[in-house]
C-alpha cells in the first residue's frame, strides 16, 4: 500500500483539471478544514490535550496577516508567518497556564474556551482592528497580496497547506517527540517516572500546532476577503476544526483529512440544500449525531476502524 | 415628598463622585443592581445546582446544560403562545420536559461511556449540545425571542429601588424549587440512594441499589431544575439559540466557583456571580460584561479550582 | 569512603492531620538490595513517591549520587539514574508493549530505532520478548508487572524502586519474578523493594528497614529483623504478612 498516498496526491494534483468551478470549491475547504484539523491533531489527538478554543489561532493568524496588509502593504506571503508565530505566543501562553497549573479534561478545555471567547469579545470591541464590524479586504486579484483570479490556484493552496500539516505530523510520529505524545496521553504520570519531561512536551505541541492553525487564518481570511470575529474566534468554527480529526480518528495521520472528506461535503451541500429552504443549522444538527455516534459506536475514529477492517478482509 | 412620585431620577438622589477615579457612582443604580443581581441569583443558582447534581453524582460534565435550558425557555414560549400558559404556572410543564429530556440522554447515551476517558463523555455531550441548540435553530429561527408574561410589567417600588415582579417571583419560585430538591435528596429513599451512589457507587450497588436508574433519574431532575430555571427566566431577558452556550460557560463559571459537587457552593456561587455580574453591567459596557466573566473564569481554574465549598476534582 | 548511591536523612511529609513519614533516614549502596517492609499505611509508598520527586518533604534531605534531589521533578530523579514502579500499575494500555518500554528508552537514546532495540533486549530479559507487538493492556497480571518493570528498567537506572510487584502472584509467578529480579541486581542495579510478600524480602534483600507510623522501627539482616520483638508486634495487628521466612 506505499503507493496509495503518492498515487492520491496525484490524483489530487491533476483533479481541477477535470472538475467544475464549484466541486473545485468543496476541495478547498476540504483540504483547509483537513489542514486545519490536522494541526489540531498534534495537541489534541497525539497529546490529548482537549483544545475547544483553537479558533483563536485562526482569528490571530488571519487578523495579523491582514492588518498588516492593510496598513503597511506586507505581503501575505510573510504576513502568514507572522500570524502563525502571534497564534503561537498565544499557544504558549495557554499551555504554559494550562500544563504549569495543573489543569486537565474539563478544566483544560474551559481554559482554552475562555481564551477563545476573551479575544473575540476584545476584538469585538476594538475600532482600530474593525470591532464588531469586521475587516474587509479589497479584491486586486493580486498574487502577491495571497489574491487569485482562477479558483483552482486557492486549491493548490489549500492542498499544499494540507500536505504540509500532514508531513508535519508524518514527521513527528516517527520520532521521540510524536512517540513521547502518544504516551503523554495515556498517562502523564507513569511519563514522568520514566524521565519524560511532559511539560516541555506538551508546550512544543501546543505551539506547533497553533503556529500552523494560525497559517490556516491568513488563508481563511484571504480566501474569504473578510474577517468577522464571531466568525474567526467564535466557538462553531472551533467545533468545526475538532469534528474532523475526531470522526476521522484523532492521533492518527489520515484520521483529519478522512474526517474532512466525510464531513465537508456533507456540511456544504446540506448548507446548499436546507439553507434554501430556511432551515439553518440542520447540517450542524448532523454533525452533533455524527459526533454523538462517533463516541458511542467508533471511538477511535472512522480510520483505525477501517484499518482493521481491510487488514481483516485481507487475512 | 419625593417619596411617592412614580419615576425617580436617580440623579436626585445623591450623586457620589470619586474625584480619583472620575467615577460617577450612583448610589441608586449600585443598590438597584445588587437587588436585580440578588433576585435574578435564584435562577442562577437554579441552573448551578442542576449541574453541580450530574457532576456529584455520576461525574459527568453537562456541557449541553444551557442548550438545555434554552429549550426550557423555547418551552415556556410554546406554552404562552400555544396554549395561553404563564411561564411562572408553565415551569411545572418544563421542568417535567426536561426531566425526560435528561433522563432519556442519560439512558440512552450518557449511560454508555460513564467509564470511558473524560474526553470522550466531554465530546458526547458537546454533540447533544450542538444537536440540540441547532435543533432550536431550525425549529424557532436565529432571532431572538421573548416570552410575554402577566407579570413582565409590572414593578414594586421600595423606596428609590423598583423591583421587577417577574424577577420576584422568579427568585422565589427558585428558591422554593431548590428546597425541595434539598428535602428530595436528604428525606427520600431515592434521594438519599443517589447521594450514596455519588459517595460511592460501588458501594451503593452492593446494597442493592439501581445505579443506572439513579443516575438517570439524577440526569433528568439536572435537566428539570434547567427546565424550570428557563421558564422563569423567559419573560425577563431576550433569548435565541446560541444563548444556550453563554448559560452553559455561566453554568460552569458558578459551579467551579462554588466548588465542583457542592450543591450549597452552586446556591451562593449563583447569587455572588448574578450580583457580580450586575455590578458589571452598573460600571463596564454590556459586551465586556462577558470578557469579565470569562477573566474571572481563568482566575479560578488557574488558582482555585477547588471552589469555595469544593473537594473533588472532576 | 564512597557515598552510598541513596542516602536519605530526617525525611518527613504531613498529609493534613496524618503524619505520613516521620523523620525517616535510610541508606542504598551501589548494588545493594534493600528491602521496606512494613504494616499497611506505615508510610512506605509515600516514601517512595517522597524519594522519586512525586511528592515534596516537609523536611529532611535526600541525596543521590551525591547530590541533594529533594524538590527535583520526577522526570530529572528519573534522568539521574533512579526508576520507580508504581503500586497500582500504570501501563499505556493503548500501546504496544514493546512502545510501553520504549518510552523508557528513548531517555537515554534519543533515536526510535535504537530506543526499540534497546526495548527489545530489555522485554528479552523480562521474559516478555513474544508479546512485544501485543497491547499492554492485553496482558496477564503477570506479565504486566513484568512489563511495569521493564519500563523502568529501559531507563538504565543504578537504583530500581520496586513497589510491591510480588503481589498477587501465585507461587511460580513470584519465583520467577525473584530470580529476574535477583538478576537485574547481579547487573549491578541497586534495587529497594516495597514487599509484603516475606518469602520474596527474605529471598532476595540483603538488608531490611522497618517502618510503621512513618517511622523506622528496625533494621538490619532480614534474618534479625524477623526475630525482632518490636517487628513482630506491629505487624501482629496486620493479616496482610505472607508466609513464614523461607
Amino acid at each position: 500500500m506505499k503507493w496509495a498516498a503518492p498515487a492520491a496526491v496525484l490524483v489530487l494534483l491533476l483533479l481541477p483539471l477535470v472538475l467544475s468551478s464549484y466541486a473545485v470549491t468543496i476541495f478547498i475547504l476540504i483540504f483547509f478544514y483537513g489542514f486545519l484539523g490536522q494541526a489540531w491533531n498534534i495537541v489534541g489527538g497525539y497529546a490529548g490535550q482537549l483544545s475547544v478554543g483553537h479558533a483563536a489561532f485562526v482569528g490571530i493568524g488571519g487578523y495579523t496577516a491582514a492588518m498588516l496588509s492593510i496598513e503597511t502593504g506586507l505581503t501575505p506571503w510573510i504576513g502568514m508567518f507572522l500570524g502563525g508565530a502571534l497564534a503561537a505566543v498565544l499557544g504558549a501562553v495557554i499551555g504554559y497556564l494550562g500544563f504549569r497549573f495543573g489543569l486537565r479534561g474539563f478544566y483544560f478545555v474551559l481554559l482554552t474556551v475562555a481564551f477563545a471567547e476573551i479575544c473575540r469579545i476584545a476584538v469585538s470591541n476594538i475600532d482600530a482592528v474593525g470591532g464588531a464590524l469586521g475587516l474587509y479586504i479589497t479584491f486586486t486579484g493580486n498574487a502577491r497580496q495571497f489574491q487569485f483570479q482562477d479558483n483552482r490556484v486557492y486549491y493548490y493552496v489549500a492542498l499544499a497547506l494540507m500536505l504540509l500539516a500532514t508531513g508535519v505530523v508524518a514527521l513527528l510520529e516517527r520520532r521521540r517527540f510524536g512517540i513521547y505524545l502518544t504516551a503523554i496521553r495515556e498517562d502523564e504520570g507513569a511519563c514522568e517516572a520514566l524521565g519524560v519531561n511532559t511539560f516541555k512536551y506538551k508546550m512544543l505541541a501546543m505551539v506547533v500546532s497553533s503556529f500552523l492553525t494560525g497559517m490556516g487564518g491568513t488563508f481563511y481570511a484571504f480566501y474569504l476577503f473578510s474577517l468577522q470575529p464571531n466568525t474567526m474566534f467564535g466557538i462553531p468554527l472551533s467545533v468545526e476544526i475538532i469534528l474532523r480529526p475526531i470522526v476521522g480518528g484523532a492521533g492518527t495521520l489520515f484520521g483529519p483529512i478522512l474526517g474532512s472528506i466525510i464531513l465537508t461535503p456533507l456540511g456544504e451541500l446540506s448548507r446548499l440544500y436546507f439553507g434554501q429552504s430556511g432551515l439553518h443549522g440542520l447540517h450542524l444538527v448532523a454533525y452533533g449525531a455524527l459526533l454523538i455516534a462517533v463516541v458511542l459506536f467508533l471511538p477511535q475514529g472512522a480510520y483505525p476502524y477501517l484499518r482493521r477492517l481491510f487488514k481483516g478482509s485481507r487475512a | 415628598m419625593r417619596g411617592h412620585s412614580p419615576r425617580r431620577h436617580p440623579s436626585d438622589i445623591g450623586i457620589l463622585v470619586h474625584e480619583r477615579f472620575g467615577l460617577a457612582l450612583d448610589l441608586t443604580l449600585v443598590l438597584q443592581g445588587l437587588l436585580s443581581g440578588l433576585l435574578f441569583g435564584g435562577v442562577y443558582s437554579l441552573m448551578a445546582v442542576g449541574l453541580t447534581l450530574i457532576f456529584g453524582v455520576m461525574r459527568v460534565v453537562n456541557f449541553a446544560h444551557g442548550d438545555m435550558m434554552v429549550w426550557g425557555m423555547y418551552l415556556a414560549f410554546m406554552l404562552a403562545t400555544r396554549a395561553g400558559v404563564d411561564p411562572y404556572v408553565a415551569f411545572i410543564g418544563c421542568a417535567a420536559a426536561l426531566f425526560v429530556l435528561g433522563f432519556v440522554v442519560q439512558r440512552a447515551l450518557v449511560d454508555r461511556i460513564l467509564d470511558a476517558p473524560h474526553e470522550m463523555q466531554i465530546l458526547l455531550m458537546l454533540g447533544v449540545a450542538l444537536v440540540l441548540e441547532n435543533l432550536a435553530l431550525v425549529a424557532f429561527g436565529p432571532e431572538p425571542t421573548r416570552v410575554r408574561s402577566a407579570l413582565s410589567a409590572a414593578t414594586i417600588w421600595l423606596g428609590p429601588i423598583f423591583v421587577d415582579v417577574a424577577r420576584l417571583v422568579a427568585f422565589g419560585v427558585a428558591i422554593v424549587l431548590a428546597l425541595a430538591l434539598y428535602l428530595f435528596l436528604f428525606r427520600t429513599d431515592l434521594g438519599r440512594s443517589m447521594r450514596a451512589a455519588a459517595d460511592n457507587s460501588y458501594g451503593a450497588r452492593v446494597i442493592g441499589t439501581d445505579v443506572r436508574r439513579v443516575y438517570a433519574v439524577a440526569f433528568g431532575v439536572g435537566a428539570a431544575c434547567v427546565g424550570a430555571a428557563g421558564a422563569l427566566v423567559a419573560p425577563i431577558v431576550p433569548f435565541q439559540p446560541p444563548t444556550g452556550l453563554s448559560l452553559s460557560v455561566t453554568s460552569f463559571n458558578i459551579v467551579i466557583i462554588g466548588g465542583m459537587g457542592s450543591l450549597l457552593g452552586a446556591f451562593v456561587g449563583g447569587l455572588l456571580v448574578s450580583v457580580a455580574e450586575s455590578m458589571g453591567a452598573v460600571f463596564l459596557k454590556p459586551s465586556l460584561k462577558e470578557l469579565f466573566s470569562f477573566s474571572l473564569l481563568i482566575l479560578i481554574l488557574l488558582f482555585r479550582p477547588a471552589g469555595l465549598f469544593g473537594r473533588r476534582a472532576p | 569512603m564512597t557515598p552510598p548511591l541513596l542516602e536519605v536523612t530526617a525525611l518527613s511529609k504531613r498529609f493534613g492531620g496524618l503524619q505520613a513519614v516521620r523523620d525517616l533516614s535510610l541508606r542504598v549502596a551501589e548494588g545493594e538490595i534493600v528491602a521496606l517492609i512494613g504494616p499497611n499505611g506505615a508510610g512506605k509508598t509515600t516514601a517512595f513517591g517522597l524519594i522519586s520527586g512525586f511528592l515534596a518533604p516537609d523536611a529532611g534531605e535526600i541525596r543521590f549520587r551525591g547530590r541533594a534531589i529533594s524538590g527535583l521533578a520526577p522526570h530529572r530523579v528519573c534522568a539521574l539514574g533512579m526508576a520507580r514502579t508504581f503500586q497500582i500499575m500504570r501501563p499505556f494500555p493503548r500501546l504496544t508493549v514493546l512502545r510501553n518500554v520504549m518510552i523508557g528508552a528513548l531517555g537515554r537514546h534519543a533515536e526510535p530505532r535504537a530506543a526499540a532495540a534497546r526495548a527489545r533486549a530489555v522485554l528479552e530479559e523480562l521474559g516478555l520478548g513474544a508479546k512485544a507487538e501485543h497491547l499492554a493492556g492485553s496482558l496477564t497480571l503477570a506479565e504486566r508487572k513484568r512489563l511495569e518493570i521493564a519500563k523502568a528498567l529501559a531507563t538504565e537506572p543504578a537504583l530500581l524502586l520496586l513497589d510491591e510487584v510480588m503481589s498477587g502472584l501465585n507461587d511460580t509467578e513470584t519465583a520467577r519474578l525473584v530470580a529476574e529480579v535477583r538478576a537485574i541486581n547481579a547487573r549491578g542495579v541497586a534495587i529497594l523493594l516495597i514487599e509484603h510478600v516475606m518469602r520474596a524480602v527474605m529471598s532476595l534483600a540483603q538488608r531490611v528497614v522497618v517502618l510503621n507510623y512513618g517511622e523506622r522501627i528496625a533494621e538490619g539482616r532480614p534474618e534479625e529483623v524477623a526475630g525482632d520483638r518490636r517487628v513482630i508486634e506491629a505487624y501482629l495487628g496486620d493479616e496482610s504478612v505472607d508466609a513464614a521466612p523461607a
